[in-house]
């Protein structure tokens, strides 16, 4: 990941007759990997999406006199849990906050982190070199326990678990905007718009947002992966979602006690979260080399 | 050199100054008055003045932070609400079983990563570049709170050959080097090594490639070097760059245990601190956290300084 602070991707403008984005697109869909992982991710959105009109039971009901089932009994596709409520609703239902948790940090910390980076790297100077050593400070946090620190001082809850993440990923993404922010402002054209006469805020949207946004958006990618196990493993130790909520972390950590019993059906949820944070990370891989096309 | 590390440590000092600052401002995070975060419920009016007194809750913040910091730097934690116990010696207390298990964990992950990453940058594109690179985004993409479920689930429940919780035989709560607390510390330890071993895969890949692609290599075999010999000089100059991120990724781990230590119940820092958030004890929240922090701090600045040392090459200002 830092390799991207380091070197910022060169980005190949415009193709003959073809927009940036349409040319990243072509090349993304000849990357084999890249279409499975959009494929999975995109077949387990509209699933959560669509959940109550595909999900074969209800989610919050179950039956104490059929616990435990294995995967394949009469009803249970994929099995019952603890509560006797079906596996399988209970998977497809659980993306949809498993996702939502997974994703909207990291969007937030897009928006938040970005605006400090160009900021910063557009005023340069002391005002620059002070934002940066705060977030120095947070990179002194390894990602998990930064997480868990805020949360746990928090308290439970949906929202006190999207602060915590946003809060944990403003400073990575913040750090990659400023690095390519500060880059882009010594160059030529950029001097150039400044010397004609223009101001600060449209060269920033002229010039600097359409090359910045670019590698942030990348690395941007590249962390929700990381954030929907952060996120899945909040809950997993009981800081985010409450029972009876259907959530993958929450599912895996209430069917821990099943492993004994039903091993197979208490691996399930685990299997989601890292099927969905995989295939992110696989997507996130081929979208940078379909937009990093060295010179 | 020591010149270097003077600056260094000039250089870490606000960061370690931040690190503090957010560490105590986590108490006021917290929901509420922070009072009642550091005081049992059934606390009587006259325990809450005396306390706000203790604390200087009463005070401005500034203040507050100026003698919480005083007191930490003369090794006062505070004490834990739940055991009533100086947080320090219980945050000490757990932090060696942490450190012992990122340890034997990093170690596995650096041996086993450096050999995929060896073999994936000495055969590029083969088959076996291709398994090094699928061995390096399973690593990052598992859930690892998931995979020692997994684990358990297989060694445990199943072939019944490893223990599935605990540090060691009936509930022993300081791992020791023998026979018995060794079978119980494979399944943490090869859990929390996937990840650096991902990474450092990945690392010592690039570096081998980007080393025998340079010109000295070239020389090295046209005077007619083995390959042998060729090899040692790769693992020389791949050293100190994968080192470095060896020595990051223990301070990762140390800070990230918390996941794999619930699931294992290791008596480590990151059981201390799932405690401290469900028993609300703030205070040993607090000062686990800036141990564990403050630990990564110090380990980043050993690691700048022995890279530099080993690397003649890197001059930085």
């Amino acid at each position: 990941m830092s390799a991207i602070a380091d070197s910022p991707p060169v980005v190949v403008l415009a193709q003959a007759g073809k927009g940036y984005w349409a040319s990243v697109w072509s090349r993304l869909i000849k990357d084999k990997v890249a279409m499975t992982a959009l494929a999975v991710i995109l077949v387990i959105v509209l699933a959560a999406i669509f959940a109550p009109y595909i999900a074969p039971a209800d989610p919050f009901k179950g039956s104490m006199l059929r616990r435990l089932k294995p995967i394949g009994f009469p009803g249970y596709p994929l099995g019952g849990d603890e509560l006797g409520r079906d596996m399988l609703t209970r998977l497809i239902y659980g993306g949809r906050l498993s996702i939502f948790m997974g994703v909207l940090p990291v969007l937030c910390a897009f928006v938040v982190g970005s605006s400090i980076g160009i900021f910063a790297g557009y005023v340069g100077g002391w005002i620059n070199t002070l934002l940066m050593r705060i977030i120095d400070v947070f990179f002194a946090f390894p990602s998990v326990l930064l997480a868990i620190a805020l949360s746990g001082a928090l308290g439970a809850g949906i929202l006190n678990s999207i602060v915590s993440l946003t809060i944990v990923f403003v400073p990575q993404i913040a750090r990659v905007a400023e690095a390519v922010t500060t880059q882009i402002r010594t160059r030529d054209y950029v001097e150039a718009a400044r010397v004609s006469g223009a101001g600060a805020f449209t060269i920033v949207r002229m010039h600097v947002l359409g090359n910045v946004l670019g590698p942030i958006f990348v690395f941007s990618t590249s962390l929700i992966s990381v954030s929907m196990i952060l996120a899945a493993g909040l809950s997993f130790l009981g800081l985010g979602v409450k029972p009876p909520e259907a959530e993958w972390g929450l599912m895996l950590n209430t069917l821990r006690t099943a492993i004994y019993s039903q091993p197979l059906v208490a691996a399930l949820p685990g299997l989601m979260i890292f099927m969905v944070s995989i295939s992110f990370n696989l997507f996130s891989d081929g979208l940078r080399s379909a937009m990093e096309v060295k010179q | 050199m020591l010149g270097y590390i003077v600056k260094r440590i000039i250089y870490v000092t606000p960061v370690a100054l931040g690190v503090s600052v957010v560490c105590f401002l986590l108490v006021h995070l917290a929901p509420g008055d922070p009072l009642t975060s550091v005081l049992p419920i059934d606390a009587t009016a006259e325990q809450q003045a005396q306390m706000r007194a203790i604390y200087g809750f009463d005070r401005p913040l500034i203040v507050q932070y100026g003698l919480w910091l005083w007191k930490v730097l003369h090794a006062d934690l505070g004490n834990s609400i739940a055991s009533g116990r100086p947080v320090l010696s219980e945050v000490s207390r757990a932090v060696v079983n942490s450190l012992i298990l990122a340890a034997v964990a990093t170690l596995i992950g650096f041996t086993f990563g450096s050999l995929f990453g060896f073999v994936a940058g000495y055969f590029r594109n083969s088959p076996l570049d291709k398994a090094a690179s699928a061995l390096s985004v399973f690593g990052v993409s598992v859930p690892h709170y998931w995979l020692g479920m997994v684990l358990v689930i297989v060694f445990s429940v199943q072939l019944n050959w490893l223990p599935a919780t605990g540090a060691g035989p009936g509930g022993s709560d300081h791992w020791r080097p023998d026979a018995e607390h060794l079978r119980y510390i494979i399944l943490p330890a090869i859990t929390m090594s996937v990840i650096p071993m991902g990474i450092i895969a990945r690392t010592v890949r690039a570096l081998v490639a980007d080393i025998l692609a340079q010109e000295f290599v070239q020389a090295l075999r046209a005077k007619g070097l083995s390959e042998w010999g060729v090899f040692k000089h790769v693992v020389r100059n791949a050293a100190p760059t994968a080192l470095a991120v060896m020595g990051l990724q223990l301070g990762y781990l140390l800070g990230g245990s918390i996941l794999i230590e619930t699931v294992f119940s290791w008596p480590g820092t990151g059981f201390l601190l799932n405690a401290a958030i469900f028993q609300r004890d703030l205070p040993l929240l607090q000062g686990t956290i800036l141990v564990l922090a403050m630990f990564f701090v110090v380990l980043n600045l050993i690691v700048d300084v022995l890279q530099t040392a080993l690397d003649p090459r890197i001059q930085r200002g």
